[in-house]
């Protein structure tokens, strides 16, 4: 198989090297080479007219189920999905069964990994079994190739132990993704607490269980001086305290997701339990708060919190469904609706799905620039299709955008030169 | 009937937000035509004679399932009586497996009581039969809605203009739900009233006024509903004391003397004496209480010939 390839007439847009500008791109033995370099004459051609080229997508926060639930996704299924949504990269939450809170499990995911189509970055737990009382042992999980550490799905509620995190994961040079959620304030909810839960006989969950929380960390962060990662904002009032935290220089990151900046809390209507997740959709005014702070900077990456879930914790009531909905297939597409809709420019976009992912994780990837490995994504950002449950990659299907019509796609991935996916037409 | 250019054509009745003002005022007035044959003799017309009704409760329930079951005879149906719980539910079979194996058996109707919102509706996408809310978490009971509506038009000779007060815990309340939706449809005013803690947030949006003091509910009120205030909430710090309850926010002879002299009191039922109603009002010559009873049986059996004459 070829890992050599010539992409002519594409739009190169590279953010960190300050590059968007139509060009051809050129790999070498699974290599970016540099300008001027000789074609080989093994190098297949792509006619990329009317395509972006980008460095390859990350997707910072997913959750390939493995091991434990294969029968919602799994390592191989997981990254197939991500290379079809155009991810060369995703970093895989620890809350499996069990949890990736030590050594045998991180190498488990690794091993499996060369198996599936995209580079996997497992995070750690931030406590052993993600049950908030010990730190897990960051120097082992960090050596068997971690790269950062989270609770994610249960929050740490031990102030104490978020602080002590913080310091040792910086000894271990981790990232630590806070999931915030103040667990005593949203216990009792199952979606945003509002008009719509008011009318749904739903309990709800009020956006300062996240604030509180987001704060409780930006604290911290300060305190410490160490940095955190702030995962999924839903709330104009956390997005807030995140920007302010960073006019006076304090290390916080933050990320959203595709469907924060999509829909509101009247997706849920209808019980429709592919809409429910934690945090919950929020408000129309949260939604346009969310798509300020991407245009503003607030915001350091989109990523999906990808989290498949079968029929069986699905189509139930809605109280009892499971939280969360797929998305590596719609980030793309969702995500470019914010470019032609002008919240962010094409630039903005890569530094959102790619640059700061892999700056955050400490990971490589995110440029073009001459002798980086060939991490692609090539995307056709005027495609039109219909995002429907045949075409789903995923193993498990709970997506709240089934039937949609969406614009702009992958048409190709690519890890070191290695086709991960590419669009059949 | 009147029934010029109307016609009924709800398939299940899953809550009244479903229902326009001309579904609702055709419901009651089917009702009271039923309402005499409770009073005969032999309480039984053949209506409903070879139809298959299944009561589903997930949910304990005395009241509501016995006039479902009334109801249901009194029209010559054949009913029979389920009752699951939810915890065994969640182990072993989902809802929908519970119901499609019922519906496999055929029945024409299930009348569904379910401690989680929006369960009638899940069912409704999975089988045929007709499929009426029985009371759904803190969601809609849209029944004891219609025979609170009938109970009030029955006293008042209307329901457009009247000033409805509904005083305890809102927010757990899928009849209190139902009755803002539906008296507000009906052109009532509807006040609500109780601690900040039992009220929902955007209350307000539902079209009921929120006040902030029992005397502005109650005052010039045509109808005063209580609400049963539950003494189990797990977890959640809603109110110090039943006693306190009682003292700042229940019903008494003297918070009576606020509404219009002519004002009637309802309650749902089942009543806790004493805490959000006094004995004297609950038993007084303005408790319509045993009237809503009557009247729930006269509407649900106006809802199962309604839901069956457009099967």
């Amino acid at each position: 198989m070829t890992t050599s390839w010539l992409f002519e007439n594409g739009r190169i847009i590279d953010p960190r090297r300050g590059i968007d500008r139509p060009g051809s791109l050129l790999i070498v033995d699974g290599v970016i080479a540099a300008e001027g370099t000789a074609v080989p004459s093994e190098a297949r051609r792509i006619d990329a007219a009317g395509c972006w080229l980008v460095p390859g997508l990350i997707d910072m926060h997913v959750h390939l189920r493995e091991p434990g639930q294969e029968y919602k996704e799994d390592v191989v299924s997981g990254t197939r999905a991500a290379a079809a949504g155009g991810f060369t990269g995703v970093a895989c939450m620890p809350n499996t069964r069990p949890v990736n809170d030590c050594r045998a499990v991180t190498v488990q995911i690794l091993e499996r990994a060369r198996q599936g189509y995209a580079r996997v970055y497992p995070v750690g737990a931030i406590s052993k079994g993600s049950r908030g009382e010990q730190l897990a042992e960051y120097g082992e999980m960090k050596d068997a190739g971690v790269v950062a550490v989270s609770d994610d799905g249960v929050p740490v509620l031990d102030s104490q132990l978020m602080r002590r995190a913080l310091e040792y994961a910086g000894d271990h040079h981790l990232a630590v993704i806070s999931h915030s959620e103040e667990v005593a304030l949203s216990r009792h909810g199952v979606m945003n607490e509002g008009l719509t839960a008011t009318r749904m006989g739903l309990m709800g969950i009020p956006t300062a269980a996240e604030a509180i929380m987001v704060y409780r960390e930006i604290a911290l962060a300060e305190y410490t001086g160490r940095p955190v990662h702030v995962a999924h904002v839903s709330t104009a009032m956390a997005t807030e305290l995140i920007r302010s935290a960073k006019a006076r220089g304090v290390r916080v990151t933050a990320e959203t997701a595709p469907h924060y900046f999509t829909l509101t809390e009247e997706a849920v209507q209808g019980y429709n339990t592919n809409a429910k997740m934690n945090p919950p959709l929020r408000t129309e005014a949260d939604r346009q708060a969310i798509r300020q702070g991407l245009a503003d900077g607030t915001f350091d990456a989109i990523a999906t919190d990808h989290a498949p879930h079968s029929q069986l914790e699905k189509e139930v009531e809605f109280d009892l469904a499971a939280n969360g909905i797929i998305g590596l297939e719609t980030a793309v597409p969702l995500t470019l609706a914010l470019v032609r809709e002008g919240v962010i420019g094409p630039g903005r976009f890569v530094e959102l799905l790619s640059v700061n992912p892999a700056r955050i994780l400490g990971v490589p990837g995110g440029t073009l620039s001459p002798d980086s490995s060939a991490d692609l994504t090539v995307i056709n950002p005027e495609l039109a299709f219909v995002y429907t449950r045949e075409s789903v990659v995923s193993k498990s299907k709970n997506s709240p955008f089934l039937g949609w019509n969406l614009q702009g796609r992958a048409v190709m991935t690519m890890v070191a030169g290695r086709q991960t996916f590419t669009l059949n037409r | 009937m009147k029934t010029t250019g109307y016609h009924f054509q709800q398939k299940h009745i899953l809550g009244i937000h479903h229902l326009s003002p001309d579904d609702i005022a055709f419901i009651l007035r089917t009702a009271d035509s039923f309402k005499e044959i409770s009073t005969r003799t032999i309480k039984k017309v053949p209506t409903l004679r070879g139809r298959t009704i299944v009561n589903l409760f997930f949910e304990p329930s005395t009241r509501t399932r016995l006039s479902f079951e009334i109801a249901a005879k009194r029209m010559s149906a054949d009913t029979f009586n389920v009752t699951a719980s939810t915890s065994s539910a969640t182990k072993g079979e989902t809802l929908i497996d519970t119901a499609r194996n019922i519906a496999a058996m055929k029945p024409d109707i299930i009348i569904l009581r379910h401690s989680f919102s929006g369960a009638p509706e899940l069912l409704t996408r999975y089988i045929d039969a007709a499929v009426i809310n029985a009371g759904d978490g803190t969601h809609e009971h849209p029944s004891q809605s219609l025979l609170d509506m009938m109970t009030v038009q029955e006293h008042k000779g209307r329901l457009a203009g009247l000033k409805i007060a509904i005083i305890g815990d809102i927010l757990h309340s899928r009849v209190a739900h139902s009755n803002i939706l539906g008296f507000t449809r009906m052109g009532a005013r509807v006040f609500v009233y109780g601690p900040a803690t039992l009220i929902p947030r955007d209350l307000a949006e539902l079209g009921a006024t929120v006040c902030a003091s029992l005397a502005e509910a109650v005052t010039e009120a045509d109808v005063v509903m209580t609400l049963r205030i539950q003494k189990e909430r797990q977890s959640d710090p809603l109110l110090p004391s039943l006693r306190e309850y009682a003292q700042k926010y229940g019903v008494t002879r003297k918070v009576m003397d606020w509404a219009r002299p002519d004002a009637i009191v309802m309650h749902p039922g089942p009543i806790n004496r004493g805490v959000e109603l006094m004995a004297d009002v609950a038993d007084g010559p303005r408790s319509v209480i045993l009237d809503q009873v009557t009247n729930g049986v006269a509407v649900r059996m106006a809802l199962l010939y309604l839901v069956m004459g457009n099967s």
